[in-house]
């Protein structure tokens, strides 16, 4: 097993984009979440469907959108432009790429999480002189945290694999935007550079299993604090 | 305690319709399953929102669709005993205990938490987690939890429901004791009539989302005695029986009692239907029953096509039930001495 510096790049980027599309998404999906559980709105199919949206467009599909959006001649790129924030071909872009792919499967898992919350839990923390949005810390929040954290390591797992949308609105610029599956693409393309590819495919299994590693542990540290 | 509901709420099919005064401290909410009791006091609580209407406890709105009233329920110091415990899975029993506490401003707290704590047995609970703890245990912390918000009304949605038999029984004493002694007003729910002569001094009856009537437990156990399955039911608190031929034989006021269920150096809650009390005109000379006691008929009432005699057994008071030939034929009236049966077999423990 060989890594080049690149290489290494590649995984610390990797992991920072993983990281940080994670930790960006995870208040807008507890938000989210806890709208389509807990509030009753007329828009709410609407929202269900936009949110759910990236699971099932093709990635690239969403990253030509993202450069639609974000590229120079898009609205919010020129906002950017002009106020000198360039973010396509960034590693802020892989970012924005993965959050956006990733998103619906950490909202769902909070989802889940928070529909197994029983209402009247929530009524007896009110009726003791919680307000909504202290329930919604002491109540709400503690014990939707398994599905919290089942959504992040899903989600910062997602990011990781990200290779569409990233290519488009990211490119592939080894050592600022080339992440372990464009880095894998790179070498898969030229004969002579198999073990390097095995090399990096190793490295990623070995995340993989650290992030589901850590969300077993963290999971099984749940159950036991309510167990005893 | 002054409550004045006024209020109109549909759910689906449904229709609650209430325009009652009440006042008392220990009211009680009859009515089956289905009769509105739940949605009634969530709309007390404030987890409701009403159609129309008003709701004032004491001299507060807190609630009026005229007005735009409508006070958010951590702001109406009326807490909830639902019918499941309702612990905080992720906080330890004290952390759930202190929860309503220790969001009550410190001028409003009425209730010394160590006292209590001791009241409701729950001191070596206090550091476990609430998820092994016993259906009784539970509820017991949930009876604290609420009673530590100290608020001003306290709400028992059919608390009792949940546990089996025996639980129930062990747990009636924790609910009157703590509300008596904190003097918490409170409303009890439920469909039992035993427990609404147990917990309240008076009873309305809600049937199909309206209030049918307003009465004294006691009057109501009267009134439903010829429907009832059991008849009226007496209810005997007794303690510290002694052995005798394999029966329990317990002191009830200067008589004796014997019965064939007990525990030896405990109290128990007895219930005798008035169906199971024979009258007799004069002393009969030898009969199977264990229990033969002579009697005075203090009053007569009717229900439906019975009539239950009230009895004074040397004070202690009996309600007994038989048909008008009955009445007729031992020549009954008020005053009149009777001597009266009872099977050992026929009191039924409770707890």
């Amino acid at each position: 097993m060989q890594l080049t510096p690149e290489d290494i790049t590649a995984i610390w980027l990797s992991l920072k984009i993983a990281l940080t599309a994670t930790a960006l998404a995870l208040p807008f999906g507890f938000a989210i979440a806890w709208l389509i559980v807990f509030k009753t709105f007329r828009a709410k199919i609407v929202l269900e469907v936009l949110i759910n949206l990236p699971l099932t467009l093709p990635p690239v599909v969403i990253g030509y959108f993202l450069l639609l959006l974000l590229g120079k001649n898009g609205w919010f790129g020129q906002l950017l432009n002009a106020s000198g924030l360039p973010i396509i071909f960034t590693w802020k872009a892989a970012v924005i790429a993965s959050a956006t792919v990733g998103f619906p499967l950490l909202v769902r898992s909070i989802r889940l999480g928070m529909e197994a919350i029983d209402l009247q839990l929530i009524a007896a923390s009110r009726s003791l002189g919680a307000s909504w949005s202290d329930s919604l810390f002491t109540i709400i929040l503690p014990l939707s945290l398994k599905g919290i954290i089942a959504g992040s390591s899903l989600m910062f797992a997602r990011s990781l694999g990200e290779f569409g949308a990233t290519i488009i609105v990211a490119g592939n610029i080894p050592g600022v935007t080339q992440t372990i599956p464009l880095a894998i693409y790179d070498y898969a393309s030229s004969p002579s550079s198999g073990k390097m590819a095995l090399s990096l495919c190793m490295v990623s299994v070995v995340i993989s299993v650290v992030v589901l590693l850590i969300h077993e542990v963290l999971g099984k540290q749940l159950d036991r604090r309510t167990l005893q | 305690m002054k409550l004045k509901i006024n209020l109109e709420k549909k759910l689906g099919r449904f229709f609650l319709q209430v325009d009652e005064n009440i006042s008392g401290d220990q009211i009680g909410v009859f009515g089956d399953s289905g009769c509105g009791k739940s949605t009634m006091v969530n709309c007390i609580a404030g987890l409701l929102t009403p159609d129309k209407g008003e709701i004032w406890l004491d001299e507060q709105c807190l609630f009026s669709s005229k007005t735009g009233i409508n006070i958010s329920p951590e702001l109406r110091r009326i807490s909830i005993v639902f019918q499941r415990p309702m612990l905080f899975p992720h906080l330890s029993v004290q952390s759930n205990l202190f929860y309503g506490y220790n969001r009550c401003r410190v001028e409003n707290r009425r209730i010394m938490p160590d006292i209590l704590i001791d009241l409701l047995k729950l001191q070596p609970l206090l550091k476990r987690g609430v998820e092994n703890l016993s259906g009784g245990e539970k509820q017991r912390v949930a009876l604290g939890r609420a009673i530590l918000a100290s608020p001003r009304l306290l709400l028992m949605d059919e608390p009792l429901s949940a546990l089996d038999n025996t639980l129930r029984f062990q747990i009636i004493p924790y609910l009157s004791s703590v509300s008596e002694e904190f003097h918490i007003p409170y409303m009890f729910i439920s469909h039992s009539l035993t427990e609404m002569q147990l917990m309240t001094k008076q009873v309305l009856v809600l049937n199909n989302g309206q209030i049918e009537e307003q009465d004294t437990p006691e009057g109501l156990a009267r009134n439903r005695m010829a429907k009832s399955q059991n008849g009226y039911r007496n209810l005997l608190r007794l303690s510290n029986p002694v052995h005798q031929n394999g029966l329990f034989l317990y002191r009830w006021g200067s008589n004796n009692l014997l019965i064939s269920d007990g525990e030896l150096n405990k109290e128990a809650l007895f219930e005798l239907s008035s169906r199971d009390i024979i009258l007799f005109k004069n002393h009969p000379d030898a009969i199977s029953a264990r229990n033969l006691l002579s009697s005075t008929v203090i009053e007569l009432f009717r229900s439906g096509d019975r009539i239950g005699v009230v009895l004074s057994v040397t004070g202690e008071k009996l309600v007994a039930e038989i048909v008008r030939s009955a009445a007729e034929e031992l020549q009954i009236i008020t005053g009149s001495t009777t001597f009266i049966a009872i099977k050992a077999s026929s009191f039924r423990r409770l707890s």
